[in-house]
């Protein structure tokens, strides 16, 4: 359902209130001047929301940035190009033009921006209230008194509860989903004109996103706040926009209204953007559920039973164990050859816990079982030939690769380590390793910061294929990728599996990319499994309520099924810290046929 | 062709001007302390009879002397060749093994942590806590002094702030996601520790390194001025120093030439150590 335009003023709709012309931006780097944003001119609309759409280094932060004159000092400057901020009368100010001091006034109060890590945007040594009142104080002058109510009432706004003892809590008292309302509130406490948003749900849950999304767009209705709202996430755009810009390299590609680029995207590039997004209910069909289960046993690649990881906290004057996290508790799955059990869930819900265990990282208790070996009953030699089987492929390709090693060592090195092959056949073995992944092997001498992030990603599979392993752990390998590039590695993964036969546990907190690569899915939740079946079972059926929201929270990268309102969390997502002996209770879960299994009565 | 990571490193070392000066100074240095009895026709102990005025005083630098003579009238220029060798053995002997007790106990103590650690880093704590010179006299003290009991004296007072430095590196570096990837591909303590921890440190103690240069030789001088150091009347650039320290106002030269030399080996170390860093981190390459 389309929505209609909003309630602004009828006399100052349409009318523009930021204006940009000609802009560019450039910085200045190790080999030189470099422009990051050429050309760019926009309007925005009161009222409306813009959304720049690109991937990572299309230039959208650095036009963000730009227009709050915050660009990386000193390396950053405005090349070129004016930006007009309108007043209500129409009186207009020229931002590029504007010394410090008067900018100052300006953010804030006229032009008010969230950023991306809601962790690092606030002050930990300083309350939340202090934090709001500062910026209310200094821009309005208002008495301290004043400034709290209003404080407290810009916390009511973006609906958190108990706003006036919230304003003597830390930030690290609140979670992810809170603290980016109370930067939202900070933002909003000023009225602006304009408020500037970057990539303002990326680091949240999927079901804190929905949130988070509805609130902003209802605070825009009722302020008539003008927003930008810079996104790499097709989905937020569809279920945001009004008007969009597609960015690449530093050049806008394409704009137009939200139903006018999906439905009829003109450049190519944003074809193939919108191409390369993952939807749910897109996934090619797989094989048929349940032909795997009737495998025996020994046939399965990994057999998890009853796993569980736990940490302990240390606290008090000598630092006994006071409190445990229940990181995982006892869970169980098997996964076939040739098959993708995906992992998904939110943060917190112990899936990457899950993963170290399994690569043998972090200490568990439970039967792990791997090509028909359980592990805890062999001897340590023994026990690494079974985990040349399993090799896993990290989130960050940046963090993942040793730095100061050449690609070529690194991706040789797991054939090193277990001594397979000559210097020769090793050397071979690599090179035809970097042809299968899409790679030269002229490439291996390089060190990996000379390669991109989806190519970096190329090299942790290659390596992690080296050992010919039965099972690859991929821990929300692609979710650090921009999506075209993240589409590309998807098919790698999947054409690898048809060729080697591996199979894959595929953690992922992305419902859409799920629903695209895997035959089972299982869902956790505070370190247990809720539901777990066939892929069709679990998108087309689920029967547990958290699964149910988990897929409905997903934004939808289609404007005419845009949601009027979120499914919301009745609360945050409880901890699974527990004090010592207090007992869990474990979940039951219930036979749904064909290999379907949810927990109930919860 | 085979991958050889350390190529061609002494060849860009010696396209970098600053760390072809600091390889100049070192050499001289060096050539300076295995020259010595053929550069200078003097004794570095020999109280020259010409070497005092009549009244008592050190001569200033001039045509005999070039750089004046000390107290006791013997010529500075050859005390300050012959100190060269045992400066150059402390700073780079005692300060070498320094390193390596500090880098062992801080690499051990960072990456298996445990008992091993606490332990390890509780007494590198107590050594801190304790003054290093009192210690440095407790084992000089115990030993009969010569110079390699000297070097290995200001080893054992000197590793424990590179340990420390070490230490937090290594923890840091081990919470990094590429050295759990080498543990799900099987790596072995050791390689890890050695291939690709090793590596990261490199920066810290080649910094370390020159730094500890200029502070092992002013310990040994010290050592030297509580008559538990290098023995009179060997020479040496920090009991030079000492010995005439407070002539400072009437004979300036006899501070100022031993103290230039203590800072440019320093330097010369340091301008070396500079380089080497940014020639050995591959993200580096190509940049000036």
């Amino acid at each position: 359902m389309s929505q209609s335009l909003r309630e602004v003023p009828s006399a100052l709709a349409g009318e523009a209130v930021l204006e940009i012309a000609g802009l560019s931006v450039s910085v200045r780097g190790e080999d030189g001047e470099r422009e990051v944003v050429s050309g760019l001119s926009l309007s925005l609309k009161r009222g409306e929301t813009l959304c720049i759409a690109g991937e990572s280094g299309s230039g959208k932060s650095m036009t963000a940035l730009a227009i709050m004159q915050l660009l990386p000092q000193p390396a950053g400057r405005i090349a070129g190009g004016t930006i007009r901020l309108r007043d209500e009368d129409g009186s207009a100010v020229e931002l590029t033009v504007l010394d410090e001091r008067r900018m100052r006034d300006i953010r804030g109060d006229r032009i008010a921006m969230i950023f991306q890590e809601p962790m690092t945007s606030l002050n930990p040594v300083l309350s939340i209230g202090r934090q709001l009142t500062e910026s209310i104080e200094a821009h309005t002058g208002v008495s301290q008194t004043e400034a709290k109510l209003r404080a407290v009432a810009a916390l009511k706004a973006v609906r958190i509860s108990e706003a006036e003892s919230r304003l003597k809590q830390f930030p690290h008292e609140l979670s992810g989903g809170m603290r980016q309302r109370v930067m939202i509130a900070m933002a909003l406490a000023l009225e602006p004109d304009v408020l500037i948003a970057d990539e303002p749900t990326t680091a949240l849950d999927v079901t804190v996103q929905g949130e988070v999304l509805e609130l902003l767009r209802d605070l825009q209705r009722q302020h008539g706040t003008s927003v930008i709202l810079i996104t790499h996430d097709m989905g937020v755009v569809a279920e945001m926009a009004d008007r969009v810009i597609v960015m690449r390299n530093g050049r806008m590609v394409e704009e137009g209204t939200t139903a006018a680029i999906f439905a009829r995207p003109q450049a190519a590039y944003t074809r193939e953007l919108l191409a390369a997004v993952p939807r749910i209910g897109s996934g090619a069909r797989r094989r048929a559920s349940g032909e795997s289960d009737g495998a025996a046993m020994q046939d399965k690649v990994a057999v998890v039973k009853d796993l569980q990881v736990r940490f302990d906290l240390r606290g008090g004057f000598f630092g006994r164990v006071n409190r445990r996290v229940h990181a995982v508790e006892g869970i169980s799955f098997s996964i076939a050859p040739n098959e993708t059990l995906a992992l998904v869930g939110e943060s917190g819900c112990g899936k990457s816990t899950t993963a170290k265990a399994l690569a043998g990282l972090v200490p568990y208790s439970g039967r792990v079982t791997i090509g028909g070996r359980e592990l805890s009953r062999l001897g340590r030699d023994e026990r690494k030939a079974v985990r040349r089987d399993v090799q896993m492929v990290f989130q960050d390709p940046y963090a993942s690769l040793d730095p100061r090693m050449r690609v070529g060592e690194l991706v040789a090195e797991p054939l090193l380590i277990h001594s397979i092959g000559s210097k020769e056949e090793r050397r071979e073995r690599v090179a035809a390793l970097f042809e299968r992944v899409g790679l030269s092997s002229e490439q291996m001498e390089l060190y990996p910061h000379e390669f991109s992030g989806g190519q970096r990603q190329r090299i942790c599979i290659a390596r992690a294929l080296a050992l010919r392993p039965k099972l690859i752990i991929a821990d929300e390998s692609v979710s650090a990728l921009d999506v075209s590039v993240q589409a590309r590695v998807l098919d790698l993964l999947k054409e690898l599996q048809r060729e080697f036969g591996v199979a894959y546990l595929f953690i992922s907190h992305d419902m859409a990319v799920v629903e695209n690569v895997s035959d089972r899915v299982a869902v956790m939740y505070l370190g247990q499994i809720v539901e777990i079946g066939s892929r069709d079972q679990v998108f087309s059926n689920p029967r547990h309520p958290y699964t149910r929201r988990l897929i409905e929270a997903v934004p939808v990268p289609d404007p005419s099924l845009r949601r009027t309102r979120f499914a919301r969390l009745e609360r945050e997502i409880p901890s699974a810290t527990r004090r010592i002996g207090e007992s869990v209770p474990k979940l039951v879960l219930k036979d749904f046929g064909g290999g379907h299994f949810a927990a109930v009565g919860d | 062709m085979p991958v050889k990571p350390r190529a061609g490193v002494w060849r860009r070392l010696l396209k970098r001007p600053l760390a072809l000066l600091g390889l100049f100074i070192v050499a001289i240095v060096l050539a300076g302390a295995i020259l010595a009895p053929w550069l200078t026709g003097y004794d570095p102990n020999e109280q020259m009879f010409d070497g005092l005025t009549l009244e008592g005083s050190p001569l200033p630098p001039n045509a005999k002397f070039w750089l004046g003579t000390d107290l006791l009238g013997r010529d500075l220029l050859t005390r300050i060749l012959f100190g060269a060798r045992t400066s150059l053995i402390i700073g780079i002997v005692a300060n070498g093994v320094a390193l390596l007790i500090g880098t062992l106990v801080g690499v051990t103590a960072g990456y298996f942590r445990g008992w091993i650690g606490s332990a390890l880093m509780r007494f590198t704590d107590l050594m801190m806590a304790f003054p290093a010179l009192l210690l440095a006299i407790c084992l000089a003290a115990v030993f009969e002094p010569s110079l390699w009991i000297v070097a290995m004296v200001i080893a054992l007072v000197n590793w424990v702030q590179t340990a420390r430095v070490i230490y937090t590196e290594t923890s840091s570096l081990s919470e990094r996601e590429f050295i759990d990837a080498e543990r799900t591909i099987g790596a072995s303590a050791p390689r890890i520790l050695l291939r690709h921890i090793l590596p990261h440190l490199l920066p810290t103690i080649i910094v370390w390194g020159t730094l500890g240069i200029s502070t092992t030789v002013l310990l040994e001088a010290t050592l030297s001025y509580l008559g538990i150091g290098v023995q009179p009347p060997t020479a040496s650039w920090g009991n030079i120093i000492f010995e005439n320290q407070t002539y400072f106002q009437a004979a300036p030269w006899l501070v100022f030439f031993p103290g230039a030399a203590i800072l440019a080996l320093a330097l010369a170390f340091n301008l070396i150590g500079d380089a080497l860093r940014d020639i050995l981190d591959p993200t580096q390459r190509g940049r000036a």
